[in-house]
């Protein structure tokens, strides 16, 4: 049977240390009493541009490094860089502050976001430098004078924005709204920085892979900003703002909302679409999540290691009609959290993992690569949380065990053979599974895998209107040979 | 390591504050397993530490 391709992958790192402070963690812990002690302490932890891009887990992320090769780099990583690494890669790129302010100038339609004359310049002009096309977004980078910058950054409701190295702010964002809540400058700078991101993202998708941008029709927003005003918070579509953004003219859309396992319900929603022929090609993206800047940066300040969680990160995925080349996902594979399975592990990953494999008659010794959470446990570690991916792993493999596929002492040996060290950045969504695709679709083109199978959990109780997580789950798997299928005949 | 019977002599009447985790135990479980040796579960959070 056929089904729809992953037509193409995107994979971008926004380095915006400066932004680290609106964090909702620092920003909460700066506000109470001795916060200037704080912000002074973190400040002096931020890491230069240089240090993110050479960071391993990052060169992983962007695609420029294999996730396996981290386990044999020796930790912590932010201590061992990669040499001569570079910002760019075939997915996409690691951007520095500077170019990145002048994104979210671009992508601001209001004029909240205001940018001091020389930085706005500075900014386009780094821009003018990059490989991407990006005139249009140029041409909206405009600037203000300083005095002017200097009154509107201390106008009440605004929020300063800051650049290392210049003492005063160089922009700031304004309030959208006396009396809205939703609307304060803090909501729209994180809803700005996930448009911004989310479409850099779209944008080294559609040039790196010669794509179209008239041949996507639909797009679907997995990230998890609450858009919207006082009448309907969260009501979105930032899918069809990004779309705009990078200029889709045939693309609506709309937002996924399923916490972190968003992604993976967009991308089963995407090739659905396209397997009943509604759509041709669908656009899965997700933006940054400014509020979890700088999450864990208590525990880091803690263990002296500088603030990681300092980069915004964006990903775009295109699912297409089966084009005879591109890795199928397997629609008879999708797993799915059921409301009566209830919320322990082997419940959860019975939905998500047996069940769906059992399916279509595979084992869970038949996949090649598991992607799970993929968090980069440098980050999780320092604050007692763990390794995140390892710890699932390890669930997937006691699976396997009850199931009689493997030996209780193989799991480490199943962990490191169909798994790989977490080096996603902890930005919600953005962790679940998804970072994998990238890699997976490179090995199984490579032929060193078969078979490749995805699932994310989401935190569906944080929202307090239920204790249930939720999960989902697919699988892909490489386009047999013309000269296998020849011998399969 | 107590054993099964030492558990439940350890918790039977207690009342409980129960913090879950969604990459771990979640609290619907734990609450569950607690209900069983007639513990009160007073308080039930589910957290996730990503």
């Amino acid at each position: 049977m056929s089904f729809p391709v992953i037509a193409a992958t995107s994979y971008v790192l926004c380095h915006t240390p400066q932004l680290v402070r609106y964090g909702s963690k620092p920003a909460r812990e700066i506000g109470k009493e001795g916060g200037d002690d704080v912000a002074a302490r973190l400040d002096a932890a931020l890491r230069p541009f240089e240090d993110a891009v050479g960071y391993p887990p990052n060169q992983v992320f962007i695609g420029n490094t294999a996730p396996g090769c981290l386990r044999g780099m020796e930790r912590p990583w932010w201590k061992h860089p990669i040499a001569a690494a570079s910002r760019f890669s075939e997915w996409g790129e690691i951007m520095p502050e500077l170019e990145f302010l002048g994104l979210l100038k671009a992508a601001d339609q209001f004029n909240v976001v205001q940018l001091r004359a020389d930085l706005a310049e500075a900014s386009s002009a780094a821009l003018g430098e990059h490989p991407l096309p990006l005139d249009l977004e140029r041409e909206r980078i405009t600037g203000i004078s300083p005095d002017e910058c200097q009154r509107l950054a201390t106008a009440p409701g605004s929020l300063p924005l800051f650049l290392a190295g210049d003492p005063v702010p160089v922009g700031c964002v304004l309030i959208g709204h006396d009396e809205d809540t939703n609307l304060v400058a803090h909501i729209l700078l994180e809803n700005l920085a996930t448009k911004a991101s989310g479409a850099l993202a779209v944008r080294h998708l559609i040039e790196r892979n010669g794509i179209d941008p008239a041949s996507i029709s639909y797009v679907l927003n997995c990230g998890e900003e609450a858009v919207g005003d006082r009448y309907q918070r969260g009501g979105g579509s930032l899918s069809k703002a990004i779309a705009e953004q990078v200029g889709l003219l045939n693309a609506s859309g709309s937002d996924t909302k399923a916490f972190c396992c968003a992604p993976v319900h967009s991308l089963v929603q995407a090739a659905a679409l396209v397997q009943a022929k509604v759509f041709e090609s669908v656009l899965v993206v997700g933006g940054g999540s400014l509020a979890k800047l700088g999450m864990k940066f208590r525990s880091h300040l803690d263990k002296e290691t500088p603030i990681l969680e300092d980069v915004l990160a964006g990903l775009a995925i295109l699912i297409s009609a089966d084009d005879g080349r591109g890795p199928q996902i397997r629609l008879d594979s999708i797993g799915r959290h059921r409301v009566g399975s209830g919320s322990s592990q082997q419940a959860i990953l019975q939905d998500l993992v047996r069940d769906p494999l059992r399916r279509i008659g595979w084992r869970l010794t038949d996949v090649d690569l598991y992607a799970t959470e993929m968090h980069n446990p440098e980050v999780t570690e320092p604050s007692g949380s763990g390794d995140v991916p390892d710890r699932n792993y390890r669930m997937i493999a006691s699976l396997a065990v009850i199931d009689g596929d493997i030996a209780r002492d193989q799991i480490g040996a199943f962990v490191e053979e169909r798994g790989v060290p977490g080096f996603s950045p902890t930005q919600g969504h953005i962790a679940a599974a998804v970072p994998m695709l990238g890699h997976a679709i490179r090995d199984l083109e490579a032929g060193r895998a078969q078979r490749a199978f995805f699932l994310a959990k989401g935190s569906l109780f944080l929202g307090k209107m239920t204790n249930m997580s939720d999960g989902m789950s697919f699988a892909i798997e490489r386009r047999p040979s013309k000269t296998t299928d020849a011998n399969n005949a | 390591m107590p054993n099964g019977k030492e558990v439940k002599k350890m918790l039977q009447g207690k009342k409980a504050i129960i913090i879950g985790e969604r990459d771990g135990v979640a609290s619907p479980a734990i609450e569950a397993c607690l209900k069983t040796v007639d513990a009160t579960p007073i308080y039930s959070l589910t957290q996730c530490y990503v």
